[in-house]
């Protein structure tokens, strides 16, 4: 099920983007990171819970995440929060915290149900992912290529970390490649 | 099921809190919203408390991810029954982390108490220090009696295996409440300097 052809965005030779973005997280001093699993974010959730210097946490819901990134926050310490477009629904009162509170987040959205999506049960929630996350006050930035993808996530980490802002970036599913049935 | 124990005498919220709190020490506190965010508040207010007023079922989450952040520091949340209830999974994510620096007590009057008093799922039998304990939690108790709070007052800040989960049986009554700031960034910033965190 976990199973994906390669990320269309890894090019021969190239450093992948997974542990591009995870260079880049380590780098902004990111030491605590949530998560409920997705395919696309297989390799840096690994490379995550491979890193004593990291907490690394298994959700059982998303908003789990939202409210242990806080917490993290209180203590002085940044985090990421990853998981899939699905995950956004769990998380829309939780977000009132960091919403009201200015705290930093930082979620890194995998999207399903948008790009050669052939389950239509991920279609809803795929199709309301943004919508949602606005509606609640979380600020929205997409990716679809791998490039563009480790400048936004450096882009949004300033402004999660240094402007203390609530930011979602959704990782475009063209970007992921087709899921292997 | 049976669960109510309506016929023995049950502890008064804000006297429970207020002992739970008497010697906190450097104890770090986040409160779950509702009448656990005024009993805290009513106990005296302190730099080191995060009060929620609204993210239901985010206080333990919220003690997890501080607890981990600040790993010298005991990290005590307390919450109530309903807003833990929410979070039950919660508990399940703090068995696996395993912080030795986290309790939760639970001040429990097995209602809803901000709503109108609508009977929660504790009243009806269902036991979350059972729940804590099936997730790993190093220590899991129920308290009803003046005694056996006494007892957990006196042990909380003894190091621990890991996290602990104290359910605290309550009176089901309102006390007139005593509310603490709303402004979340506030409070953030205040218990952040505590820490000598800069706001950023």
């Amino acid at each position: 099920m976990s199973e994906r052809e390669e990320p269309a965005g890894t090019e021969a030779g190239g450093e992948p983007w997974p542990s591009r973005l995870y260079r880049h997280l380590k780098h902004v001093g990111v030491r605590q990171m949530a998560f409920v699993p997705d395919a696309g974010h297989a390799a840096l959730i690994d490379l995550f819970c491979a890193d004593p210097d990291v907490s690394s946490n298994v959700l059982t819901t998303e908003e789990e995440g939202v409210a242990i990134a806080a917490g993290a926050w209180l203590g002085g310490r940044r985090s990421v929060l990853l998981m899939q477009s699905s995950g956004v629904g769990n998380c829309i009162n939780m977000l009132s915290l960091p919403v009201i509170g200015r705290f930093p987040l930082l979620m890194l959205v995998t999207m399903r149900g948008e790009w050669a999506e052939f389950n239509p049960w991920q279609v809803p929630m795929g199709r309301g992912t943004q919508a949602a996350l606005e509606a609640v006050g979380v600020r929205v930035m997409r990716a679809d290529t791998a490039e563009d993808l480790v400048e936004t996530v450096e882009s949004a980490a300033a402004l999660a970390f240094d402007a203390d802002q609530q930011i979602a970036v959704l990782i475009g599913q063209r970007l992921l490649g087709r899921k292997k049935w | 099921m049976t669960g109510n124990m309506s016929d023995r005498p049950r502890l008064q919220r804000r006297q429970a809190v207020a002992a739970i709190l008497r010697d906190r020490g450097d104890t770090l506190v986040v409160t779950g919203l509702g009448s656990p965010t005024y009993d805290v508040h009513a106990a005296g207010d302190h730099d080191g408390n995060y009060y929620l007023w609204g993210a239901m079922g985010g206080a333990a989450l919220v003690g997890l991810g501080l607890a981990q952040a600040q790993p010298g520091r005991p990290v005590l949340v307390i919450t109530g029954d309903g807003e833990q209830l929410m979070a039950m999974g919660g508990l399940a994510t703090i068995g696996v982390a395993k912080p030795r620096n986290l309790a939760i007590v639970v001040i429990d009057n097995q209602h809803f108490g901000e709503t109108g008093m609508q009977a929660s799922h504790t009243g009806h039998g269902i036991d979350l220090a059972a729940v804590a304990a099936c997730c790993g939690f190093a220590q899991a108790r129920t308290i009803r009696t003046p005694a056996e709070l006494e007892e957990l007052c006196a042990g909380l800040r003894a190091p621990a295996d890991g996290p602990r989960l104290f359910v605290v049986k309550v009176e089901a009554a309102n006390p007139p409440r005593s509310l603490p700031s709303r402004d979340a960034v506030h409070i953030k910033n205040r218990f952040r300097a505590g820490l000598g965190l800069l706001p950023s």
